[in-house]
Order: structure tokens, then sequence, then C-alpha cells
């Protein structure tokens, strides 16, 4: 009491105050961003120099050749961040509805699960039209029944969706684990599945067999934006994110709204996991999402549920993945010296974001 | 504003440019790039194993470090895939992996790319996929074990000896029919680790001839916790000795820990010496000297000829193949010697790890055919080289179906590189 009494007489300024502001301009906005990376690049290259005594510039080179020095590293690249950007496809409806669903990584391993069942006990007996549409139609049911449960327990008996989400992905990791100790017999994993005859795999579309994905991907990040912008459904979403109880008063069925994002987020999140292992690993493991669904988390906050900006982030994520792994590939480093090279970019270019939502006002200013 | 900005940037140039005066690269001359896919990095044992091997061959050999390519921490999908044919844009003619699940991607790679030799480390159907330009490789490592056996053996009738483990002293150290326990860490339940532990607890039993054995499966090559977990299980139920098949510091730790709480338990490693690890609880530990088998394979690739490599080849003691490291502080006298003479023994093929006087079976068989002889000793086993898909029980590659005893003995590694020796034999419980 007594302290606090002093520092209330005692007016003293601090030396930079923090204000927040809205309605920066473009150019100032990229002009923050361009400077974060620069600032980001010097301080990488004084960390390089002074732990690996590496030329800088060499480093880089080797990060941006990562993902563009060759068509196929390039295509890698698209493929990998639209299996990230699926997941934030997914969370963004769950997310603006302020429903923190922290469970992709389950819903997705759950849909990659059921795919992968479909792929071994279904594909010598399906011909691949139908077997495709079951595997669609089983991964998308397997993860919207991973999310449909917190969000029916939430919905009905208000529990805490967070913990509920996150203990689903434990769940779901073990079934995997036990299914795949199982399944792999006397091998030491389960290895690619139908490796000979490829039923089940998704088929070559310009020398990729991910190619599909990246197209249905594509797609889902339009729809995905229209939903969310322009359909009853999304301004319902928006609105109960916003406060559930002017989503009531306005006569919005606050139970059914998030039981219906839930499924839909878990839908394609098991959508994801289909994609996942049809055009791209042909196999399932604990590790199939990859950590994704977490990394989805950042994806879907920073693009502020806008689906194009969710790309483009994804794609910088991807980006410095791969980029990591290459100069520790090219130098001989440790993948934690690389990691920690990637990490300084990202958190200078998440850094300035608050620079551009905040103003920071110095005491020797005169301020409003 | 701008002031300052145009300040910070030039600032930060001028910062770049001394970075970059300060190092510079270098190019290379020789054609030979060699790739190499690991499961880890240097932090982790067992590929720091390899990753010391391949250094030292190229060092011998003259290879320089830049016409090596690393792609660490590789895992077993098709991460792998992407590696390799990354590593083909890269110019590299050999590709090397480290891990048994990289195989079936290795595989892909090859089928795809004939003028390029694929080697899959620890793989097991190289001579069965039909491609000339896949091949495996591994160590005869039952060998090294069985000599860490003798040695954890020796450790054992010296404390039985010394009345400090006895049926009066420490009774949860003895099953109901007085056979003193050991104990093994094993990572999974497939041949690769069955032939580990056989063959060490093979080597033990030749010491100390009332010894029956628990192993302890982890379900993971690399986890410290479960394998400490792991240890300090079987130390709780009495034994004595735990050896290991599994890839971290987690169980000889253990021990070391347990042994200063006043347990009696000594640890046998592996791959690495465990010496800095438990200074007092470590006795030996049997490792692979990748080296040898990669200096051969580099030898034939700088003479272009790497798709002369055989498809499977497996080095014992007689070829360097195998080693095991110093002794530890805690061994018990004479153990040196005995060391030698084993050793010794297995290099003139006078002593064979899998003698099947040695052991006797009754328990049913899962995954090989056996016949056994009144007294139990196997007198047949007949082993599927068939690489099968274990999902629809349908073979991928097929292979032969072997006669696995020769004169008097388990054949182990001789058939293909990957060890297939999976009998259950008497005197081991698998938990």
């Amino acid at each position: 009491m007594n302290n606090s009494a002093k520092e209330t007489v005692k007016t003293h300024e601090p030396l930079i105050r923090l204000a927040k502001r809205d309605g920066v301009s473009m150019p100032k906005k990229i002009g923050i961003r361009a400077l974060a990376i620069i600032f980001a690049l010097v301080i990488d290259a004084v960390f390089i120099v002074l732990v690996t005594k590496i030329n800088p510039f060499a480093v880089y080179a080797e990060i941006f050749k990562a993902t563009f020095q060759t068509p196929l590293r390039f295509m890698w690249a698209m493929r990998d961040m639209v299996s990230l950007l699926c997941i934030g496809i997914a969370l963004a409806p769950a997310f603006k509805m302020r429903f923190w669903n922290i469970g992709a990584e389950g819903q997705v391993l759950m849909g990659g699960f059921a795919t992968a069942l479909c792929m071994m006990f279904l594909g010598q007996s399906l011909p691949t039209p139908v077997l495709f549409l079951v595997m669609l139609l089983t991964s998308i049911i397997a993860g919207a029944v991973w999310s449909f449960i917190p969000a029916f327990f939430k919905a009905n008996w208000n529990t805490n969706e967070t913990l509920f989400t996150l203990m689903m992905n434990y769940v779901a990791i073990q079934i995997v684990a036990f299914s795949t100790n199982v399944l792999r017999g006397q091998a030491s994993s389960l290895g690619t599945i139908n490796m000979t005859t490829r039923i089940g795999w998704f088929p070559k579309i310009l020398g990729h067999d991910f190619t599909l994905n990246i197209i249905i991907v594509a797609v889902l990040t339009v729809l995905m934006y229209i939903y969310l912008k322009y359909t009853k459904h999304g301004y319902e979403i928006s609105v109960v994110g916003e406060s559930e109880n002017t989503a009531r008063y306005a006569g919005i069925d606050v139970k059914k709204v998030t039981i219906r994002t839930l499924i839909i987020s878990g839908a394609i999140c098991g959508l994801c996991g289909f994609i996942i292992v049809a055009g791209n690993k042909h196999t399932i493991a604990t590790n199939t999402a990859g950590g994704n669904g977490f990394t989805a988390i950042i994806v879907a906050w920073l693009a502020k549920f806008n689906t194009f900006y969710m790309a483009l982030i994804s794609f910088l994520l991807i980006f410095l993945e791969k980029g990591a792994s290459q100069i520790a590939s090219a130098y001989g480093l440790n993948e934690y010296i690389a990691d920690i090279i990637s990490g300084i970019i990202l958190f200078c270019i998440l850094g300035s974001e608050f620079f551009i939502n905040y103003k920071m006002i110095f005491r020797h200013k005169n301020n409003a | 504003m701008f002031k300052k900005i145009s300040a910070l940037l030039l600032a930060a140039v001028m910062l770049l440019t001394v970075c970059a005066v300060f190092t510079s690269c270098s190019g290379d001359t020789s054609s030979l790039k060699i790739g190499v896919i690991l499961i880890g990095d240097e932090t982790e044992g067992y590929t720091k194993a390899h990753m010391d091997g391949i250094k030292g061959a190229a060092k011998e050999l003259g290879i320089k470090d830049s016409q090596i390519i690393w792609k660490y921490n590789t895992l077993e999908n098709s991460a792998c895939l992407d590696a390799a044919t990354d590593l083909i844009g890269q110019g590299c003619s050999l590709i090397v992996s480290n891990s048994y699940g990289h195989q079936t991607y290795m595989v892909q790679a090859a089928a795809d790319y004939p003028d390029i030799t694929f080697v899959s480390m620890t793989g097991d159907f190289a001579a069965i996929s039909g491609l000339d330009n896949f091949k495996n490789g591994f160590t005869k490592v039952f060998q090294s074990r069985y000599v860490s056996g003798v040695v954890g053996g020796m450790k054992l009738k010296q404390l039985m000896d010394d009345g400090i483990v006895t049926p009066e002293t420490t009774p949860g150290s003895f099953d109901e029919n007085g056979n003193v326990k050991v104990g093994y860490v094993g990572a999974f339940n497939y041949a690769e680790v069955v032939s580990g532990y056989t063959a060490f607890f093979l080597g033990l039993r030749s010491v100390v001839e009332n010894a029956v054995m628990e192993v302890n499966y982890t379900n993971s090559w690399f986890d410290i916790d479960k394998e400490a977990a792991a240890a300090e299980a079987l130390v709780a139920n009495g034994c004595v000795i735990i050896g290991q098949h599994a890839d971290s510091t987690g169980a000889p730790a253990a021990c070391e820990r347990m042994l200063g709480d006043g347990k009696i338990c000594y640890s046998v490693g592996y791959n690495i010496d465990m010496r800095e690890t438990a200074p007092n609880a470590a006795l030996i530990s049997p490792t692979n000297t990748w080296s040898v088998f990669y200096k051969d394979l580099f030898q034939k690739a700088l003479d272009g000829k790497a798709s002369e490599q055989p498809a499977d080849v497996a080095k014992g003691f007689d070829e360097d193949g195998v080693a095991v490291t110093e002794l530890g502080t805690s061994c018990a006298p004479g153990t040196a010697e005995k060391v030698e003479e084993v050793i010794a023994a297995i290099k003139a093929g006078t002593l064979k790890v899998f003698d099947t006087s040695t052991f006797t079976v009754s328990a049913e068989q899962g995954t090989c055919t056996v016949e056994t002889d009144a007294e139990g000793h196997v007198t047949s086993c007949k082993v599927d080289l068939s690489f099968m898909d274990w999902t629809t029980m349908t073979p991928v590659y097929v292979g032969e179906v072997v006669e696995c005893i020769v004169d008097g003995a388990f054949s182990e590694s001789t058939f293909r590189s990957a060890p297939y020796f999976s009998i259950r034999i008497d005197g081991i419980i698998e938990k």
C-alpha cells in the first residue's frame, strides 16, 4: 500500500512507453519488416562468424539454395508448405471462434492413420477410385471425430478445450504407436505401405505424386477464405469469437456453431492426414504430423486467419526449416546451430509485428 | 528517423563485409562425391560411430571433407527418399544411409537411378531386391557382444567367489532354481537384438554356468529415460550384470547411480566407451568398427567400381570389423588375458559364438523353424530370408529358406549381412 502510494506521488516517467497503433501504412509495414530481416541477418552474421567461422554470405546463399536451387527443391518446399498450410486452414475457423484447438496434431494423425489402414487392408480388394473415396471419407471422419469429442464436451459442459484437445493428441499418438507396433510384425518399423504395388498412392501429376496435395490445399485456401469472410457461417464464427453473449443475444445457437466449426476444423485436419499419407509419406508413424499441428497454430494466428497470408507464413517457415538443414548439411554444422540461425531470423520477423502494432514513445519526446 | 535507419543499415552492411572477409570458401577438384544419410547427428552414439567410421576411412584414402555431403537427422520416412534424391542432385554417385528403416526409401531411389550406388547399412534385402546398385552392410557385432558377455561373466564370477553375490547375502539375485540373474536392456524384439543378447548371454554363461537372463525392451533405439528405467527395473529384480542393445547412456548411468547407492550392479555398454558415464559400473562395451567397411567401399568407389561392392558385407574380429572398448576399473582380475584369448579363438574359428552344444531350446519358436535332439540342442534351423510385408503377410522380396546350422553352430551373418538369429533359447526370459 505504502509503496504504491509513494509511486503515484513521484511522477516517474518510464524511458519508453508503448501505445497501440492502428492503420500503419503498407510501405511502412514493409519497411519495418525489411528492417527486421536485415537486423536478423546482422545478428546471424555475428553469430555465424563467432561460432562457426564460416562466411555468413555463403551461409545465407545456402539457406536460399535450400528452396530455390533446383525446381525439385522448390516443389518439395511447396509440398511441405501445403502440409503445414492445410493444418493452418483447418485451425483458422476454430481459433477465430476463440476455441483453442491444440489438437490438430492428433486430428491429422487420426486422419493419416485411417488412410493408412485403408491402404493396408482395403487396397487389395477395392478398385482404385473407390479406394480413394473410402480413404478420403474415413480420414475426414477420423479427424472430425477427434475434434468433435472435445467440442461436444465444451458445448455441453464447458470443459477446458485447450487441455482436452491437447490430451486427445496423446491418445492419438498412443493409438498409432500401439497399432504400428502390432502392424510392423517382425520388422523394425512399418516401412512404406504397398511399396511395390503403390496401391493407394496418389498418381503422379507433372512428375510428382504430391502434385495433388498442392492442388487440394490451393483449393482449400480459397474455399476457407470465402467461408470465413463471406458466408453466414463465417460471420457466426466471428460473432461467437468476439462474445458468446452477443452471439446468443443475436440468436446464434452457440452450441451448434461450436460443434459445427470444430467438426469442420477436425475434418480438414483429417484430410490433411490423408494427403500426407497418400500423397507424400506412404506410411504412418507417430511423427507423421511432425509437429506441424502445433506450428500451424503460429501460422493461423500470425496471418490473423487470412488464408492467403497463411500461405506466405507457411512458406517462410518451411523456407527457414529447409535452410537450416541445408546449412547443417553443407557445412557439417550441428543442426542445433542451424536452427539457431534460422530461429534468429524467425524471431526478428515475428518481433517486427510488435513494432507494427505498437508505437514506442520515448521519454524526451513531447507526448500527447 | 531516416538518418538513424540509414546509419543502422550502413553499420549492418559494414559488419557483414567484415564477416565476409574473415572467412573464405574452397572448391574441390576430385570427382567422387559421397552422400551420407544419417538417422541422427554426432550427439547420438550410433550415428557418431558411423560418422567417425566414414571420416576415418575418407582420411585414410585422401577423400576430402568437401567430397562428403551429410544429411543429418533424417527420419525413416519419405524424408530419406528426399535426402537421397537431393544428394543425387548435388552430384553424389555413392549414397550411404545408416539406419535400418531407411532401406525401403533407399531402394526406391536405387530403382530410379541405376547408375548410382546405394548402400543401406544394417538393411536386409539388398541381395534379394533384384537391383545391382543397392547394397547392405553390417558387422559381426555378435562376436564382440560374446566377448563383452565373457567380461560380464568374469565380474559375476568374481562377485560370487568373493561371497558378495550368494543365495544367502543377495537372495533376490537368484531364481527358484538357484540360478543367478543378469539383465539386458533391448530396443526391439527382432532378430538383430535377439542375436545380440543371445551372444552376450552365451559369452557370460561360458564363465558362469548357472546364469539366467531377463530382457527388458524399450521399443526405441534411443531413449535415455526408458533405458535407465529398464535398467532400474532389472536391478530391482536382482539382476547383477546389465547388458544393453540400445543407443543411449541411460542404462550405464543408472547402474552407476545404483552402484553408488549400495546396489550390486555392473554395466556392459554398447557402441561407445561408457567409462566416462559410469566410471565404476562400466565394464566394457562391444563396438562396431565401421571404418573398415567404409574404407573398402570408398576404395571401390574411387576406382569407379562401386557397383562391384557385394550386396552383403559383414566383417568380424578376423577383419577388424568389430572391437571392444578398454576395460573398466571394476573388471575382475585376469579379464584382459581372457578377452585376448577369446578374441583369438573367435578369429581362429575354434570358438563359435552360436555353438549348438552350448544352448538348448524348448520354447515354441515364432520366427524360424527349429528341430532339436533329445537334449534340446538345435540340429536344424531354417530361416526364411524373404522381406515381408507383415500387414498383408506377403513377401515384398522373395528370399531363400536357408539351413543355418552349419558344422554344429548357427551360421550368423553369412547368408546375408544383417543378423537373422532369432531362436529363443532356454535361460532367457523376455519381458
